[in-house]
């Protein structure tokens, strides 16, 4: 699992953020454009791309992308 | 006089079930009002007859695309094929009268994959992809039926339509703050193909129920997609349209 990959797809998510603000270290519920709908999409992503289930506490815990990563390598 | 807040102009529709009676009217009215149309549709002959019917405009070339959609490599292959666009016309689907009690699996099994399952993941699709614009209008043909009424021998149909109704007001919850909107035409009888299996005194008696005294052309429903798909109804969205002349009402 490549953490570049993941926050590719991660960026994937959002429709007007500029892809330049996706990084390892982006805090990404400060995001103009984080909804609930797009953690929705971002659980889905992660289910469809890794076939790992995450949950709603897991994003809650995380606060850059490469924490999610990390919960995500871990689970898979 | 140029106003026309009904005008389709500069935009791009994809239209399923566009060889079909509603389909292909639907064409016919969208590229009178200055859309560029892609049809798709299972039957080429029909489909490439469809596209000649379409009024020309300079420099947009109207485009056919053959597409088994219960099948998930020429689904994904049109969804590739495809520019952006700006309106989503769902409409292919098939109805077959029969009992409950005859209901066979096979059948249960086809007609949900054409009339739901392929329009959900179609529209998924087109939505993961990001083919539909911002300001973009998805119209699914729904029905009259399941959706407002239910009648003898269409317990499939009546489903399966019940199940666009549901998922259309959910895409229309999920896809507005992005600008998409998401309604559906839901029309009783429609004088097209579809409605052969009636016979001729079956269709005078049900015509009784409607108090215009006739059922719809296909135009009546061609044009209520029209509105959908226009920016004339920009703050129109999860909304069922009955187009029934009046049928659902006793």
């Amino acid at each position: 699992m490549e953490i570049n990959d993941f926050i590719q797809h991660f960026a994937e998510q959002f429709d007007f953020t500029d892809s330049g603000e996706f990084k390892a270290d982006t805090v990404f519920k400060q995001l103009d454009e984080w909804s609930s709908i797009v953690a929705l999409s971002v659980i889905s992503m992660v289910d469809e791309e890794y076939g790992v289930t995450i949950k709603g506490d897991d994003i809650k815990l995380s606060d850059t992308i490469e924490d999610l990563f990390n919960i995500v390598q871990s689970k898979a | 006089m140029d106003y026309n807040p009904f005008s389709l102009e500069g935009k791009t529709i994809l239209i399923t079930g566009g060889a079909g009676g509603i389909g292909s009217e639907v064409a016919r009215v969208c590229s009178k009002l200055g859309a560029r149309i892609i049809l798709t549709d299972i039957r080429e002959e029909a489909l490439t007859m469809a596209l000649d019917t379409l009024s020309k405009h300079e420099g947009k070339e109207h485009l056919a695309i053959k597409a088994d959609l219960t099948d998930a490599d020429e689904l994904n292959g049109l969804v590739t094929a495809i520019p952006e666009i700006d309106g989503f016309v769902c409409n292919a689907g098939v109805m077959k009268l029969v009992l409950t009690q005859f209901i066979t699996e096979e059948e249960l099994k086809r007609i949900q994959s054409i009339n739901l399952n392929a329009p959900i993941l179609l529209t998924r699709s087109l939505l993961k992809k990001k083919k539909i614009n911002r300001g973009g209008s998805i119209v699914f043909t729904a029905s009259a039926a399941g959706v407002y009424r239910v009648s003898i021998g269409n317990a499939i149909y009546a489903t399966t339509k019940c199940g666009i109704d549901a998922f259309m007001r959910t895409v229309a919850l999920e896809y507005g703050h992005k600008g998409i909107r998401c309604n559906s035409v839901n029309p009783g009888m429609v004088e097209t193909a579809l409605i052969s299996g009636f016979t001729e005194e079956e269709k005078e008696k049900e015509m009784l129920n409607y108090p215009l005294r006739r059922f719809a052309k296909p135009e009546d429903i061609a044009f209520g997609i029209a509105f959908l798909l226009s920016d004339a109804s920009s703050f129109v969205t999860g909304s069922a349209l009955k187009i029934d002349g009046g049928m659902t009402l006793s």
